[in-house]
């Protein structure tokens, strides 16, 4: 592996002054992607700043009834937290269906957030690719694109969101607090990932220098059931060719509100708003879950061999909403 | 855990990194960018961890960091100062096989043993984390990062399901 320094930080600012929104710095948690990327000599720092130390490893529930979960949480203890099985078991139920328990007991909140793309050719420093390096063009474009994305796909870049737990925070809704050179500052989760458009290598909103030091959640939809679906190429420790995380909340047999996101399909974790507004008060039944679908897909792109994730993100999102209409009947069977 | 000092180190330079292995202190002089399991290959001789992909995807070298099974090829060396650290020699305490040890060894749970280090850290984890449910999917779920080329897995799972039995009659040393 390449050569890099690395400095231990014991709060938050010194973090953010050691790291000196210097490019070639960057901060390490969990390590799962960025060690790997470094082996790939994808991602090169010059030095890491260990930001383990940081009191950022609370989970806990705000007065508002938010709930706020540090930077170098878990992805194990976070889908297993009492809170979190109790109030968002979306989140849970995504956690668990992503990577194996030994890289769960590793990766956090944080870098989970942070996590690159798993495409072939991003991977690969001898391939061309945009994200990687600007202007260098797509390999995957006519490439192998069995795993690439259909939606928020641009000319540059057609590379999966690879994350299950953004999915899941897509669809309930969070804020990020991140802290930098400039201070303190909040952002919508679903505003924090960037679409490709001509420049793929911009992957976020974060500023040089800025750490996130906190995922808040919000309150989770009353009465809601959840479930979150990933269909992937085999049953465990692989990424999802589509997933759909869904909170539904039915009323007399109509859905009152409905939260629906998509993974393995999209360029960024996708919020389907399209298919939100087509569940909207409308009948909690197959007909309305397959008009949902449809509108979800509806400007889906997709290249020589991922065409099929179309069909496949379609039933998977009538299956993550019938699924959630089912839990959210068990929980509350009076409606 | 947080007991120790800050530690900083320029590219290519050596520092020092104590920490827990197998019960027994040690130290380790390290490059920053020494992962823990070539530290604990070449510099202790704990060959019994082993290297498959290097990129967490195999679970080859899989040991316990404070109890957790991680995978070492992607945790840095430095970031182990003061951590307790269990390597497959670490399972066996007074002379006595851990009881997963002693299930891989009698249902064969193993071809060429490659993958089994990791695979018997990964079991011992388990067993000892009452989060994960006791029902086979769930066991196969949970060692689903420890790859077997050999195709062993149905084996390796009699064994973990197995040496359940000795671990919650409390036999187990608990790794």
């Amino acid at each position: 592996m390449r050569s890099f320094a690395y400095r231990t930080a014991e709060d938050i600012s010194q973090a953010v002054t050691t790291h000196g929104a210097d490019d070639h710095v960057a901060y390490v948690a969990g390590g799962t992607t960025l060690l790997d990327l470094v082996k790939l000599d994808v991602m090169r720092p010059s030095q890491l700043v260990d930001i383990n130390r940081l009191p950022l490893s609370e989970v806990e529930t705000l007065d508002d009834g938010r709930l706020r979960i540090g930077a170098t949480v878990t992805n194990t203890d976070l889908a297993h937290h009492p809170e979190v099985k109790a109030r968002y078991p979306l989140l849970s139920q995504a956690l668990l269906s992503g990577a194996s328990t030994q890289l769960r007991n590793m990766a956090t909140t944080a870098g989970n957030v942070m996590q690159r793309t798993r495409c072939p050719y991003y991977r690969d420093a001898s391939a061309a690719c945009n994200r990687r390096e600007p202007g260098s063009g797509c390999d995957a474009m006519h490439g192998i694109n069995r795993m690439h994305a259909v939606l928020g796909v641009s000319d540059a870049c057609i590379a999966t969101h690879p994350s299950d737990m953004c999915v899941a925070m897509a669809a309930i809704g969070a804020t990020l607090t991140l802290e930098g050179p400039e201070g303190v500052r909040e952002m919508a989760f679903n505003d924090f990932h960037r679409l490709p458009g001509e420049q793929p290598e911009k992957e976020h909103e974060l500023r040089p220098g800025e750490l996130i030091t906190h995922v808040t959640l919000d309150t989770p939809v009353e009465g809601a059931g959840a479930h979150y679906l990933k269909l992937r190429d085999r049953a465990s420790y692989e990424f999802a060719l589509a997933s759909a995380g869904a909170v539904v909340a039915v009323e007399d047999g109509m859905i009152r509100e409905a939260r629906l996101a998509l993974g393995g399909v999209a360029t960024k974790p996708w919020r389907a708003h399209e298919a939100e507004q087509a569940l909207h008060d409308q009948p909690a039944s197959i007909e309305t879950f397959e008009m949902a679908a449809e509108a979800a897909l509806q400007d889906a792109v997709p290249h020589e061999h991922n065409a099929f994730k179309i069909p496949l993100a379609r039933q998977a999102i009538v299956r993550a909403l019938r699924e959630a209409c089912k839990d959210a009947e068990n929980a509350n069977p009076q409606r | 855990m947080m007991e120790s000092s800050e530690t900083s180190a320029q590219a290519g330079e050596t520092v020092t990194v104590s920490l827990t292995v197998n019960g027994e202190p040690r130290q380790l002089q390290v490059t920053p960018n020494v992962v823990l399991l070539d530290a604990l290959r070449d510099d202790l001789r704990l060959t019994g961890t082993k290297k498959g992909c290097d990129h967490g995807q195999c679970g080859a070298c899989t040991v316990h960091v404070d109890g957790k099974a991680v995978n070492s090829c992607l945790r840095l060396a430095v970031m182990c100062e003061g951590r307790h650290v269990t390597t497959v020699e670490g399972l066996a305490r007074d002379g006595q096989l851990h009881p997963v040890q002693r299930a891989f060894l009698e249902h064969d749970a193993y071809q060429c043993g490659y993958c089994t280090p990791g695979q018997m850290m990964s079991a011992a984890a388990l067993l000892e984390d009452e989060r994960i449910a006791a029902d086979d999917a769930s066991v196969r779920e949970a060692m689903s990062g420890n790859l077997c080329r050999c195709g062993a897995y149905k084996n390796i799972l009699e064994a973990i399901q197995d040496a359940r039995r000795d671990v919650t009659a409390g036999t187990g040393e608990g790794a």
